[in-house]
This record gives C-alpha cells, sequence and structure tokens, in this order.
C-alpha cells in the first residue's frame, strides 16, 4: 500500500483536531482534540521513518508519546482544580489573563 | 622690566574685604563697612607707594611687572596671569583707590539706616579689585576678567535695591547692553589671538608691524564695541541713565568716576592698533564726537538730578573718547580730562547724593529750589565742580577740556573743523545744562513740599565732597603744569609734539570756549533765573524737547529695531521647536501608542482565539514556504 495514504490519515486527523480546538469550548474535548494533533504528528514521523526506512521517526514518536502522557496529567489535573473552583468547564470563561 | 611683588595687594586687599563680608554673613555687620573702608584705603597706600618707587626709577624701567601664575599652556599658546603696572596704570590706580575711598567713607554715612550696608560695602570693595585688575592686567585676557568683574559689581550695585521692580530691570538693562560690549572684547581677543598667536599687551604691540590692517582694523572695532558698551558710547548708551537707579555714591564711584571711563583705558591702552589701523580710529572719532553731543542734548532735558549728570557723564566720556581717537596726540589729553572728569562729576554726584539725603530721598529738580542756604557746603562743593566741568579757568575741566577742543582744531582739514565746532558746541551745551542743574537745585525759590526738611549732611559725607572739591579745582592745573601728566605718559603714547599746523592758536581756542560756555550760561539765566520755574514739567513744550526729555528716542529705537524683531524671533524658534523637533517626538509616540491600542483588541483572554491565530500563522508560514518553494 502506499505510505502516503498515511500522510493524508494524519493529516486528517491534524485538521480535525485543529478545527475541535478552535471551535470546542469544553475543556475536556479541546483536551482530546489536542491528542488527536500529536497523534496525527506521530502517525507522520512513523509514516516518514517506513518511507526514510530508518528508525529516526519511531524514536521521535517514543518521545511525543511521554510529552504526550505528561501533558495528559498536568492539563487534567488543571481542568478539574478550575471545573472544582467554577463549576464549568468551558475555556471561554477561564479568560482572566488578559488583565 | 623691573618686577616687583607688591602690586597684587593692591588686587588682594579690597579681595579679601569682599570675601569677608559676604561668607561672613552679620556677624560682621558691625564692623564690615569700617574694615572695607580701611582695605581700600590701605590699597590707596600700596598705590602710593608704588608711585613714589616709579618717580624713584628712569623712564625706561618705571613698569613693573609682577607674574601670578601660568594660565593657560596649550602647545604654543602661553598665557599667565601678570600684572603691569605702568605710567597709565598708576594713573588708573590712584583715581579708583583714591576716589573709592573717599566714595566709601560717604558711604558709610549715606548707607548707614540700610539694613543691607555690610552688603553694599561688599560689594564696592569687589567693584575696587575687579576694577584694579582691569586695569593691571598684562593682557587682554585678564582684562577681560575685570571687565566681566566691574561689570557683575555694577550689576549687583544698580540693582542694590532690587525690591523695586523698576531697579531690578535698570539693572537687568545695563547687564545685557554690557554683554553687547563684552561680546566685542571677546571678539577682539579672538581675532588677536588668531592672527598674531599671543594676547598680552606687550606681545599684540610687537605684532602689529606684522599684521594685516584689514586684521587690525577689525580688532580696532571689536575693541571700539567693547569700549562704548562700557563707556556707555553711542549707539550702546542707552543703560547709564537707568544705571542711576543705583544709591547714588554707586552712581558716583561706578558710573562717573571708574567703571564708565574703563572703555577710554581700553582705546588708549591698545593705542598700537588704533594707531595703526586709520579706520577703526575715525570711528572712535565719530562715536565720540556723536556721544558728546547726544549726551549733551539729553542733559538739557532731564528734571532727575541724577540722570542730568548721567547725560553730562555720557557727554564727557564722549570728549575723552573722541580724544582718544585723534591718536598720540590725543590719549594724554583723554587720560587727563578721565582724571580731571572723576574729581569733579564724582564730587558732584556726591553733592546730588547729599541734596538727596536732606530731602527726603526726592530726585527732580523741580521740587528743589533755594537749597543754597540750607547746605552750605554742598552748593560749595558742587559749585567748584560746576565751574570745573564748565571749563573755566583756572579749574580743572578748563585744562583738560580746552586741550581736547584745541587738538580736535589741529587735527586737519575738514575734520579738524568739524569736530572742533562739535567740541566747542558741546562745550556750550554743557554750560546751559549744568548752570541749569545748578539754578534749579541751589537758588531762586524754594519748591519742596513742607514735610521736606533741607539740612546739611554730617562731616562723613561732607568731607569727601570737599576733599574731591579740591580736587576739582587743582587737578588740571597740577596735571598740566610743565605739562605733567602728557610727560609722564611720553613713552607709552609716543607722543611727538607737532608744531607745524596749527589752525587755531590756543589762547584763540580758549576765547572761543570761553564764549560759549558765556552763551550757554547767559541763556540758561534766563530761562530758568529770570522766569519763574514750574513745580511740574509743564507739557506744552517743543517737539525737541518731547524727544530729549525721552532720551532721544534710545529706548523706542532699541525696542523697535532691537528688541521687538529679536522677540519675534524668539516666538518663532519656540513655536518652530514645538512643532517640528517635538511633533517628531510626540508624533513617534502616538504611532506606537495608537499601534498598541489597536493590537490590544488580539489579547482578550479567550484560549480559542490564541489558538486560532497560533492556527492561521502557522497554515500562513506553510503556505508563504510552500509558495518560496514552488
Amino acid at each position: 500500500m502506499d505510505a502516503s495514504n498515511y500522510l493524508y490519515v494524519s493529516a486528517l486527523l491534524f485538521t480535525i483536531g485543529a478545527v475541535g480546538v478552535v471551535v470546542r469550548r469544553n475543556a475536556i474535548v479541546v483536551f482530546m482534540c489536542i491528542e488527536l494533533m500529536l497523534n496525527a504528528a506521530n502517525l507522520s514521523f512513523v509514516t516518514f521513518s517506513r518511507i526514510n526506512g530508518d528508525l529516526d521517526g519511531q524514536v521521535m514518536a517514543f518521545f511525543t508519546m511521554v510529552v504526550a502522557a505528561c501533558e495528559v496529567v498536568v492539563g487534567l489535573a488543571i481542568i478539574v482544580t478550575i471545573y472544582r473552583s467554577r463549576r464549568s468547564a468551558s475555556v471561554d470563561d477561564a479568560s482572566l489573563l488578559k488583565r | 622690566m623691573t618686577t616687583s611683588t607688591n602690586i597684587v595687594y593692591l588686587i588682594a586687599l579690597p579681595l579679601a574685604g569682599a570675601a569677608l563680608l559676604l561668607l561672613g554673613g552679620r556677624r560682621t555687620n558691625k564692623w564690615g563697612h569700617l574694615l572695607a573702608t580701611a582695605l581700600s584705603a590701605s590699597s590707596f597706600g600700596v598705590g602710593l607707594y608704588e608711585l613714589s618707587q616709579m618717580l624713584g626709577r628712569s623712564e625706561e624701567a618705571r613698569p613693573v611687572s609682577q607674574k601670578l601664575f601660568e594660565w593657560i599652556n596649550v602647545g604654543t599658546f602661553n598665557v599667565d596671569a601678570g600684572l603691569l603696572l605702568d605710567q597709565l596704570s598708576i594713573c588708573f590706580v590712584l583715581l579708583i583707590t583714591g576716589v573709592g575711598t573717599l566714595i566709601h567713607i560717604y558711604s558709610i554715612s549715606y548707607m548707614s539706616h540700610d539694613h543691607d550696608r555690610r552688603r553694599f560695602f561688599a560689594y564696592l570693595n569687589l567693584f575696587i579689585a575687579a576694577m584694579l585688575l582691569l586695569v593691571l592686567g598684562d593682557s587682554y585676557l585678564s582684562l577681560y576678567v575685570g571687565w566681566e568683574g566691574v561689570g557683575l559689581a555694577s550689576y549687583l550695585l544698580i540693582g542694590f535695591w532690587n525690591h523695586k521692580p523698576a531697579y531690578a530691570t535698570a539693572s537687568k538693562k545695563a547687564f545685557v547692553m554690557n554683554r553687547v560690549g563684552d561680546m566685542g572684547l571677546s571678539f577682539a581677543i579672538m581675532i588677536a589671538f588668531a592672527t598674531m598667536g599671543t594676547v598680552s599687551f606687550a606681545g599684540v604691540a610687537e605684532q602689529v608691524d606684522n599684521t594685516s590692517e584689514a586684521a587690525l582694523t577689525g580688532m580696532g572695532i571689536m575693541l571700539l564695541v567693547a569700549a562704548a558698551g562700557k563707556s556707555a558710547q553711542f549707539p550702546l548708551q542707552a543703560w547709564l541713565g537707568d544705571a542711576m537707579a543705583g544709591p547714588t555714591p554707586v552712581s558716583a564711584l561706578i558710573h562717573a568716576a571708574t567703571m564708565v571711563t574703563a572703555g577710554v583705558y581700553l582705546i588708549t591702552r591698545s593705542n598700537f592698533v588704533f594707531d595703526a589701523a586709520p579706520t577703526a580710529q575715525l570711528l572712535v572719532v565719530i562715536v565720540g564726537a556723536i556721544t558728546l553731543m547726544f549726551g549733551a542734548l539729553i542733559g538739557t532735558a532731564k528734571d532727575d538730578i541724577k540722570k542730568a549728570l548721567a547725560a553730562s557723564t555720557m557727554s564727557q566720556i564722549g570728549y575723552m573718547t573722541l580724544a582718544a581717537g585723534l591718536g598720540p596726540v590725543g590719549y594724554a589729553f583723554a587720560i587727563m580730562h578721565l582724571l580731571t572728569h572723576g574729581f569733579f562729576k564724582a564730587g558732584m554726584f556726591l553733592g546730588a547724593g547729599s541734596v538727596m539725603h536732606g530731602m527726603n530721598d526726592e530726585v527732580n529738580m523741580r521740587r528743589y529750589g533755594a537749597l543754597r542756604k540750607f547746605m552750605p557746603i554742598t552748593f560749595v562743593t558742587f559749585g567748584l565742580g560746576y565751574l570745573a566741568i564748565l571749563g573755566v579757568p583756572p579749574f580743572a575741566g578748563f585744562y583738560s577740556k580746552d586741550m581736547i577742543i584745541e587738538t580736535a582744531f589741529n587735527a586737519g582739514g575738514a575734520k579738524g573743523i568739524i569736530l572742533g565746532s562739535v567740541t566747542l558746541l558741546g562745550a556750550g551745551i554743557t554750560a546751559f545744562y549744568m548752570t541749569r542743574v545748578m539754578i534749579l537745585t541751589f537758588t531762586g525759590t524754594k519748591r519742596w513740599d513742607d514735610e521736606a526738611h533741607p539740612h546739611e549732611s554730617p562731616w562723613l559725607m561732607w568731607l569727601p565732597m570737599a576733599i574731591l572739591a579740591i580736587g576739582s579745582v587743582s587737578s588740571g592745573y597740577l596735571l598740566s603744569r610743565g605739562d605733567a601728566l602728557v610727560n609722564w605718559l611720553h613713552p607709552l603714547f609716543d607722543h611727538h609734539e607737532e608744531h607745524e599746523h596749527h589752525l587755531l592758536e590756543p589762547i584763540v581756542v580758549s576765547g572761543l570756549a570761553l564764549t560759549m560756555v558765556a552763551i550757554g550760561v547767559a541763556i540758561a539765566f534766563v530761562k530758568y533765573s529770570r522766569q519763574e520755574v514750574a513745580n511740574i514739567a509743564p507739557e506744552d513744550v517743543s517737539i525737541f524737547t518731547k524727544i530729549a526729555r525721552q532720551d532721544l528716542m534710545q529706548d523706542r529705537f532699541n525696542e523697535a529695531v532691537f528688541m521687538r524683531p529679536g522677540q519675534a524671533l524668539t516666538t518663532t524658534l519656540v513655536a518652530a521647536d514645538d512643532a517640528v523637533v517635538d511633533g517628531t517626538v510626540r508624533g513617534v509616540g502616538q504611532i506606537a501608542m495608537g499601534s498598541g491600542s489597536a493590537l490590544r483588541g488580539l489579547q482578550n483572554g479567550f484560549v480559542r482565539s490564541y489558538a486560532a491565530l497560533i492556527l492561521i500563522g502557522a497554515v500562513a508560514l506553510i503556505a508563504a514556504i510552500w509558495v518560496v518553494v514552488q
């Protein structure tokens, strides 16, 4: 199978994630969309690794996964804390940094 | 040249007095005036000692110099701060310290009711020190220091009663007009340095032969501007009348006897420059002649006794300037008139002060009259000064003024006739306005209010007046006996008697001058003694009187020609600065602020809009790379 198909899937996943981040208000959904974009990037890494015939891309994918895991821990903790204090998981409600 | 270590004491003594009194503050209130007077007198003593030493030496060895310290030493340019006491300086030293000491004594009594008397004496001492530095400096640069020093002292003393706004304005006016002259002096020094590489009198005198006439003429004209500023000569004369705002002893010392004659000193000291620059010398004569008439005409219309005397001072210094512009034949006579004038004019100013003292500081002569009976000593001393300034033989002015008139006639050609006529006419007008002052003040009927109680001044005041009156009587005879002063100054001025073209014999000149004086006196008698004098200046007078009362429009002229265009220039410059320079700076700020507040809208705190911006940026970046790569 042509490897470029994987790249199309990756681009599709990334676009879905990006649009999700911009249009959705629920913090959990935004968070999942970010994960989606990270995984789209991972898919690209692995695909290019396959095309080039070396392991650099695969290694990079592991790095991305580690970073994503850390990010989930921190991010979910923040979301839970905000939800506890505001009773809302909408990202538009947490707009106090502008001042 | 002989060297000495004593000259510096002449300056150091009064300078120490000024420093002590100014820094000592109120602690010196009790004895400050006595100390200042004593220091001025001891400076006079040093001067007398130096004179006696000088008399004991041969003519060539008379000038004495003293090097104080190395002042400026840059490359090939060396200026030492040095003092030079020669035959010319010693005349000034004795005049300054002698008349200065008398006026110190006078002021002890005159200023006794002023709570700021100590400060007054400190300034007087400062003035004496600065004036001595002016006449003792051995280079134009040291002279310049003294020149500025006397300007400062003059400013401080004119504005001594600066709680009255008009007096403060008068001192500012004097200061600003003097700055114009000071610029002239600094330009002259620059020209000397640029063309001759030296600024000492001896150095410049040596280099005159190797210098182009254009440079010398430029330097001469700049020196003339300086002299005009300091000596209230045309066209920088307007400050002297207002300078009478100062206490009367100041008018006597600074604005009659010493400081205003500094310009004449400068010209005679720079004789080598003027002798080599005939154009500049001619300008000196013209300035002198114009001022002579200018001052005399103003003097005829003034009702303020001090302003009338100030106008007379201006006119008499015009005589000196004219004589100094006549070249080697005139320098000695300029100095002689300067010395005799120092006596009689200082004496008359002190007399005016004495009258004011007895009349509750009234200065309007129309409010005087018949004071002869109440102030006999003042009347006699003032009268002797009056006879001296008129040039009645054998009083001092007769010798000095007649010599100037005679020298002017002998200048040769049309120049001689014009100058001679001007000086003769000036003598007549002088007789008129001085007689007017005498009649209005001392004779006629009393025109003062009942509150005034005219009385003779205490002995501390009339003693200096009496001594100056003795000088007014005798100084002319003593200085001209056997051409004493001319011979004394002879080595400096290269004065060679030329008997070839005498347009008029001396006796004819004297006769003419006395005739003019008699006419002037007679007119004044008819106008002011035969008919009643109004105690308020009449308004229905001729246009000429009105113009003369306004100082021949000198202030209006300065206002129209210099002040208003100057103000317009500054207003324009301020506006231009505001619009262009400040406008640019403010514009830059406004651009930054405007773009900042426009961009602030993006910082709205919504995470999603930030994310969208990041996305748009990333897409735009990729698109740009895409375009470039394609």
